[in-house]
């Protein structure tokens, strides 16, 4: 075995550690090279008493949860979090908001925050599992700095229950050396039951695939008309043996060719374009979904100091810009953006043409709660 | 027996009734009582009592269909793998090996069965066997997110699970009979049907009963390598409780489910009794 599948090898964990005695690299590097530092917060999840202690205690405790999505914050925010405030941030991942409603609907989810998507916010309100934000708390939140667009969902009944976090969209991405450039729906799923047979992938999400379904006949993507959702139920169950795979996590087909084109959202799109340049990404131009996710609190935070700390330590326009350079998905807040790199914000995946956003359409509540549109999804699956 | 030992003997099994009072009766009986109540306006639950969601039970007709396919060609595919190893490490090897084959059995089941099927995500993908049949001549084939993927993961996940209680049963068998057969002239593959094979079925039935249960709630493999296109009423399950959020119809499904075991294990036990009871199947 040679030392270089090691970690780190004894000679160098030695030397780092000199160094961090001699006070030549802050304690923070000493524990992200050794992997001391990972290694802690595993055990700090486990035993409380190992946790990292604030030199100024604000009685935020030791620890808060947060339930998010995948690949959405720098880890590194985390650690320099939890060296300001004592406060370890324990990351819980998410698929859906139907699977985040259903965890806080029964109770004792133990989370601090969470990051629902603009059309769940109602819901949550109407199910009282979250109360409105005390800003009095949240020093960093300067709603003039918001697009309204993206972060009025967060107002309910003239309250404030959730403040933006990211928007984006829900558009295709396709491998263009397989498929030319799709950007319509109507490609895409006329394609996908024809010449690109068991190489089309959907998500394993009502809202986007029978958003999308609709979107092909020019309904509306959030339609709960029954004449509509049997357009959309016959598209996607004759397309369905065609299919590659109904799943939300593509990137890996994507990514080693299997599938040539998916549906896709902002983020996932331009990291495998930054990846693999072949890989594009474009919205429908029938239309589709255009989103905003927020932080919210909900009514049973067990730690409700150290989530209102996290959240504006996380609205930092200094640190959300290093948010947004390691997950690529767009900032509402204009404070950010000025400290974003100009490709960045000239980028046609993240910031795309106002024109083309024209189309797209926010999710509704109704679409989550829908019954009818569950049911529809359980026959497309189970067909 | 005098009252103090029966109340001893009352004692000592009061931890384990109330263990399965608390995490198997109680439960149940939630899911029951949910049965009968409905969906909330926002998802969820509301109480109430009706048979609404029983009566609702044949739009997941294609659910149990899969799974009552799948999970008996998965027990029968895996019992023609497991009876010969079994037989082999009962049988024909040696006792200096047999330690190290049976922990080389074992071993798979110390890793995660998530990490262990998305292995198969690479081997069954684009770039894993089907490249590698290429050079053979046979060219595009599909084998992920197919039923037979699901069936690979079933087989590969469950194997350990039946290959054990046959190699138990067949431990077990009395050499003695087979030297007899032998010395009046029997042929060894009749003695096999007439001895071994008769002797061994109560491992068979066990580790058939063990694994045919467990595919029963299977949803993780199906979900897997399926890529969402299998689906199981496990997979039925997790998405009426965590997509619809429809919990009394989840319950009723729950119900149907438990209810069709409940058949099956009951069939079970009635041909055990016909090979000669469960204590010889030596796990049950």
């Amino acid at each position: 075995m040679t030392q270089d599948d090691q970690p780190i090898s004894r000679k160098k964990f030695m030397e780092e550690f000199r160094r961090f005695e001699k006070g030549s690299v802050s304690r923070r590097h000493f524990l992200g090279v050794t992997g001391l530092g990972t290694a802690m917060a595993v055990m700090g999840g486990a035993m409380p008493s190992l946790l990292p202690r604030a030199a100024r205690a604000q009685d935020l405790g030791d620890r808060v949860a947060l339930a998010t999505w995948p690949n959405y914050h720098d880890p590194d925010n985390f650690d320099i979090f939890a060296e300001k405030t004592g406060v370890y941030t324990q990351v819980n991942v998410f698929g859906s908001n139907e699977e985040m409603l259903a965890k806080l609907q029964a109770g004792g989810s133990g989370w601090d925050v969470f990051v629902p998507t603009n059309y769940a916010i109602s819901t949550y309100v109407a199910a009282d599992l979250i109360e409105p934000l005390d800003l009095t708390k949240l020093p960093n939140y300067d709603a003039a700095a918001f697009e309204k667009r993206f972060s009025d969902a967060g107002m309910v009944d003239g309250k404030l229950y959730a403040v933006p976090k990211n928007w984006g969209t829900t558009g295709i991405a396709f491998n263009s050396e397989h498929t030319g450039k799709v950007d319509s729906w109507k490609t895409f799923f006329d394609g996908a039951r024809d010449k690109w047979s068991g190489r089309a992938m959907v998500h394993d999400y009502q809202l986007t695939t029978i958003g999308n379904a609709l979107v092909y006949f020019g309904h509306s993507f959030n339609s709960v008309d029954p004449a509509e959702l049997a357009d959309a139920e016959k598209l996607l169950i004759d397309v369905k043996p065609h299919l590659y795979a109904i799943a939300s996590d593509y990137q890996p087909a994507m990514r080693n060719g299997d599938a040539w084109l998916t549906m896709c959202w902002t983020g996932d799109g331009k990291q495998m374009n930054t990846d693999m340049p072949e890989i594009g990404f474009e919205l429908g131009k029938e239309g589709g979904e255009i989103w905003s996710d927020f932080y919210a609190i909900p009514k049973d935070a067990p730690h409700r100091e150290a989530a209102y700390a996290l959240i504006n330590f996380l609205l930092d326009p200094e640190v959300d810009k290093r948010e947004a350079l390691a997950h690529g998905y767009p900032v509402a807040d204009e404070r950010v953006n000025a400290l974003l790199p100009e490709e960045l914000l000239n980028d046609p995946i993240l910031y795309p043409a106002a024109e083309k956003l024209s189309a797209l359409e926010f999710g509704a509540a109704a679409t989550l709660t829908d019954p009818n549109r569950a049911e529809l999804m359980a026959r497309f699956k189970s067909a | 027996m005098s009252t103090s030992s029966k109340r001893a003997k009352a004692l000592l099994l009061t931890p384990a009734g109330l263990w399965y009072g608390a995490m198997l009766v109680l439960p149940l009986i939630v899911v029951l009582i949910f049965s009968f109540g409905s969906r909330s306006a926002v998802g969820g639950y509301a109480p109430g009592f009706s048979l609404e969601q029983y009566a609702n039970l044949p739009a997941r007709f294609a659910a149990f269909r899969n799974t009552l396919t799948l999970a008996p060609i998965g027990t029968i595919a895996s019992l023609i793998i497991a009876y010969p190893l079994a037989y082999f490490l009962a049988v024909k090897v040696s006792a200096k090996w047999k330690t190290l084959l049976l922990v080389l059995v074992i071993v798979p089941f110390w890793t995660s069965i998530l990490i262990r099927s998305y292995a198969w995500i690479f081997l069954l993908g684009g770039k894993g066997i089907p490249q590698l049949l290429e050079v053979f001549g046979i060219e595009g084939l599909r084998l992920i997110n197919t039923p037979f993927a699901v069936l690979v993961g079933i087989v590969y996940g469950y194997l350990p699970l039946m290959v054990f209680p046959i190699y138990v049963a067949l431990e077990k068998l009395d050499k003695r009979l087979l030297e007899a057969a032998a010395d009046l002239g029997t042929p060894p593959w009749r003695a096999f049907c007439q001895i071994t094979l008769p002797l061994s079925m109560p491992g068979v039935l066990t580790g058939s009963m063990l694994v045919f249960i467990l595919l029963m709630g299977e949803f993780l493999i199906p979900a897997i390598l399926g890529g969402g296109k299998v689906f199981f009423v496990g997979n039925a399950l997790v998405d009426l409780f965590l997509q619809s959020r429809n919990w009394a119809f989840g319950s009723a499904v729950a119900v149907a489910l438990v209810a069709l075991m409940l058949v099956v294990v009951g069939l079970y036990t009635r041909i055990l009794k016909r090979f000669g009871g469960a204590s010889d199947a030596g796990l049950m």
